[in-house]
């Protein structure tokens, strides 16, 4: 049964939709789905190294764009802060491992609870006091930002020389100290997005699903009708910060160091930001396209820049830039809507 | 407990830097107030008119407080062309929309600077750079005297250009009643237009009051506009006198923070007053404008 | 006991008195309306009563149970539930799953939510239309969804404010039918405030009068029409008399 609740043979305007039955057009997606899937699954064994690293990273940016997206598809606020949590993660992880020899099996757990105490606090804070639209967006970046210079002043992890961790031999693989070749971690992170897919997906179709859109479409109807709209607030702000921490202990044994100024920079929560945005605010797999489209685009650029002899800094953000610029004003949907359509399936609006 | 005559310096000094720091926030208070866009690229203009004047005095040798006018009426007109052609559409839209539309703006100026210009910073270098006025146990940085001076200028001439002129007060109309504006068949999107003329004029001013003051990098903006922004939380979104007294406080505590404390905690209290106004009093110390 | 007590109630805003020791009971199975010029306080004593503000003074109790001051998930979740004078329907999602927003009240799984939602609808009319988009719904129907909401988190209380403003006479005259049908086979107590004295006289066993904030007059539907305080508060707009009822005696 379909979350939008469709009845059957009742006169939908919808683009079109899945039937029950096997058409021609269902068993090319289903074609289209397992190749792509096959794809996917298949590409560190044919792919090489830089190959698997840039698909790593539109993983990476696809997992966080859907925490993140959790939050505002559900919550409705822009954050712009979402850096603070992957800093969080990150060094809470990192640190530990780099103190105290803890795995990162164990430090994601610090990483989720410190990430979900934080998440917790702000959106309290913002919820109950009433700070909404731009006043939010500018507390959200204010936090990462005190936590950049904050950390900068953390000598103890590193201040703003930088934290690293004992980088291990790239060829054997040490999951316990998640460690290994390129294709471990594009593993790791094809799981997490599996992860983070399954779960908004379970997510729509239950309570939450419906109580976080009816919150979304007016908090004052559904107040009215019995939601508690303080705490199923707190809920999404919760499990967005707590799923991105995820990606922050990822990032801290991925890149093997890090800075305050970067990590927790207002750069990095617009990167967060862009996939979600450009694939399609509130949809299931709106961060995936978004992401997808701003690495092809970007790195692939880079690499076609490079390849010809050209280095330039800053071409990959300006095509993000641009993107985002084209997306908003001519596809303020973002792109997977549209390309539902032309794939024939429902664009699954959170 | 550092001497006097030091805390007397820096509140001086941190007040004559925040008075550019008000003319900078006032330009996006402008905007918000009348347009209600909240301008996220509002460090990146400043940044390329700091570029613009970096420019012009290693192309002629003109010091940037001469090249001020004319910096001021070029970022004025791309204000106006930028609003007019192009940001206008977004007025009605919904306020991520607007504020993904400036972010994207700002993305762009920001990295083709970078292009243009490479990550090494920049400066703008006169002869009297590193002088002081003397006043009593006083010690003033002349670029920072001249900068506020300018500062002082500009503000005095928008406020009488508010106060005064036909079209300032048209705009103010539209800012108190942009339904009620139209209706009285003001030029809406022109007047939209010379409000972020304003905007981009004033905030290209206080960067060529600032540009012998700091490096100039292409990765400034994102700072300064987050200045902007606490300082016109601090003083009221949509308040010009709010802009400027929230540029002092800003100011000071920035200078107190760096004498007392320690000189990279500055920003620390910035932010930090940041979220204890957004939480307890989001309209500022002005009050009003808010949405 | 009375379903609802009232007693003593009072609300200002800024200074401004809205509402002032106003008292009353709705009794079991009910249908009162409530009823005053404009500006008399009719939305801010549904407001006070449904959670959305706190009574300055005085109390509020359903069941004997104090709901005055709860905020308003609380106030539905103890049986009361209201829908809204400019109607809210969460216009992005279908009608279908705006019943079942309503229905998650008082079922534990979205699969019974759904079997309650649509058996509203159903109750409503509304079933021929469940999975379009609530945005997409004229007014009337706009109306029955926003009943047929409420109505989905099984409340005892059915708070409805000025539902038939704008409808056509016969649209009204279905959604009495509707709300007739609903106390009688389904025992709930509905509060209405109404300008529309078609649909009053046809539903009301029960009148308040509100004037300034203070009731004026209670009783009977039909003592209160000639009630001459009623009558002078209304003085230059329709008086209630003037409007006879489809198909039910004034007597």
């Amino acid at each position: 049964m379909s979350p939008e609740g469709s009845v059957e043979g009742s006169p939908v305007a919808a683009p079109a939709e899945a039937t029950t039955s096997r058409t021609p057009a269902d068993r090319r997606r289903l074609a289209l789905m397992a190749a792509v899937g096959a794809v996917v699954l298949a590409l560190p064994l044919f792919g090489g190294s830089y190959l698997v690293s840039v698909a790593t990273l539109a993983l990476y940016l696809a997992y966080v764009g859907q925490a993140w997206n959790l939050m505002m598809g559900f919550a409705g606020q822009l954050s712009l802060g979402h850096s603070l949590y992957v800093g969080l993660g990150a060094y809470a992880a990192a640190g530990l491992f780099s103190h105290f020899g803890v795995g990162p099996w164990a430090g994601v757990w610090l990483a989720v609870v410190l990430c979900g105490a934080v998440g917790a606090f702000i959106g309290w804070l913002a919820f109950r006091l009433k700070v909404s639209g731009v006043q939010l967006s500018l507390l959200t970046v204010a936090f990462a930002e005190l936590a950049r210079i904050g950390f900068d002043h953390l000598e103890w992890l590193g201040g703003p020389g930088g934290l690293f961790l004992r980088v291990g031999d790239r060829s054997h693989l040490d999951l316990l100290a998640f460690r290994g070749p390129p294709a471990l971690y594009y593993y790791a992170m094809l799981g997490l997005c599996a992860a983070a897919l399954g779960l908004c997906t379970l997510l729509l179709r239950r309570r939450a699903g419906y109580y976080w859109r009816a919150i979304r479409e007016d908090e004052v109807a559904a107040q009215a009708l019995g939601i508690d709209t303080l705490r199923w607030k707190l809920f999404a702000v919760v499990l967005s910060s707590t799923m991105t921490a995820v990606a922050g202990v990822f990032f801290a044994f991925y890149n093997n160091s890090l800075f305050p100024e970067q990590i927790f920079s207002f750069g990095r929560s617009i990167e967060i930001v862009l996939g979600p945005v450009i694939g399609g605010l509130g949809t299931l797999f709106g961060p995936v396209v978004g992401a997808v489209t701003l690495v092809v685009l970007g790195d692939g650029a880079t690499e076609v820049l490079t390849r010809a002899g050209i280095d330039v800094p800053g071409v990959r953000q300006a095509i993000h830039g641009v993107v985002l610029l084209i997306v908003t004003i001519y596809l303020p949907n973002g792109l997977w809507p549209p390309l539902a359509r032309v794939l024939g399936v429902r664009s699954g609006r959170l | 407990m550092p001497a006097l005559s030091h805390v007397a310096n820096a509140v001086v000094s941190g007040m004559l830097t925040g008075i550019v720091y008000g003319l900078m926030a006032l330009g996006l208070s402008a905007i918000f107030g009348v347009i209600r866009l909240v301008n996220f690229a509002h460090g990146e203009l400043m940044t390329l008119a700091m570029y613009a004047a970096v420019v012009v005095f290693q192309g002629f040798a003109l010091d940037p407080f001469l090249t001020i006018i004319g910096v001021a009426l070029a970022f004025g007109g791309l204000g106006y062309a930028l609003q007019r052609g192009f940001i206008n559409r977004f007025v009605h839209r919904a306020e991520h929309a607007q504020m993904l539309l400036m972010i994207s703006l700002a993305i762009i100026i920001g990295n083709v600077l970078l292009l243009g210009f490479g990550p090494d910073a920049r400066n703008v270098q006169t002869s009297y750079q590193l002088d002081s006025f003397e006043i009593g146990p006083l010690l003033l940085d002349k670029v920072r005297v001249f900068a506020a001076a300018a500062a002082i200028v500009t503000t005095g001439l928008l406020a009488a250009f508010f106060r005064f002129t036909l079209t300032g007060k048209a705009i103010r109309a539209c800012a108190d009643n942009p339904v009620g504006a139209r209706v009285a068949g003001l030029p809406v999107a022109h007047l939209y237009a010379v409000t972020f003329g304003i905007g981009a004029g004033s905030v290209a001013v206080a960067g060529c009051a600032m540009v012998q003051l700091i490096d100039v990098t292409p990765g400034l903006g994102p700072s300064y506009t987050l200045l902007a922004f606490i300082i016109v939380i601090v003083g009221g979104l949509g308040s010009m006198v709010g802009a400027l007294l929230g540029g002092l406080v800003i100011g000071v505590s920035e200078a107190l923070a760096g004498l007392l404390i320690a000189p990279s905690a500055k920003s620390m209290v910035s932010f930090g007053l940041l979220v204890l106004l957004l939480l307890a009093r989001p309209q500022g110390l002005m009050g009003g404008g808010r949405r | 006991m009375a379903l609802l007590e009232v007693e003593d109630v009072a609300k200002s805003f800024r200074g401004l008195r809205a509402i002032e020791r106003v008292s009353f009971d709705l009794e079991r199975h009910s249908i009162t309306a409530l009823i005053g010029p404009n500006g008399a306080g009719k939305t801010t004593l549904f407001n006070l009563i449904a959670g959305a503000f706190r009574p300055d003074r005085g109390h509020i109790r359903l069941n004997g149970r104090a709901i005055g001051g709860l905020p308003a998930h609380r106030v539905c979740a103890a049986g009361v539930a209201r829908t809204f004078q400019l109607v809210k329907p969460f216009a992005g999602l279908s009608v279908l799953d705006n019943a079942i927003v309503g229905a998650l009240r008082g079922e534990r799984t979205v699969a019974s939510a759904r079997v309650r939602a649509q058996a509203v609808l159903d109750r409503l009319g509304l079933a021929a239309k469940a999975s379009l988009p609530a945005s997409s719904l004229t007014l009337a129907d706009r109306r029955r969804l926003e009943v047929a909401r409420a109505l989905a988190t099984r409340p005892t209380l059915l708070l409805l404010d000025e539902m038939m403003a704008g409808l056509r006479p016969a649209e009204i005259d279905e959604l009495v039918g509707v709300l007739r049908d609903l106390q009688r086979q389904e025992g709930i107590t509905i509060l209405l405030t109404e300008h529309v004295m078609r649909a009053v006289m046809a539903l009301a066993g029960q009148i308040v009068v509100l004037h300034h904030g203070e009731v004026i007059a209670r009783g009977e539907a039909a003592s209160i029409v000639r009630n001459p305080a009623v009558l002078d508060c209304y003085l230059g707009e329709d008086a209630p008399i003037d409007e006879a009822p489809a198909g039910r005696d004034v007597t």
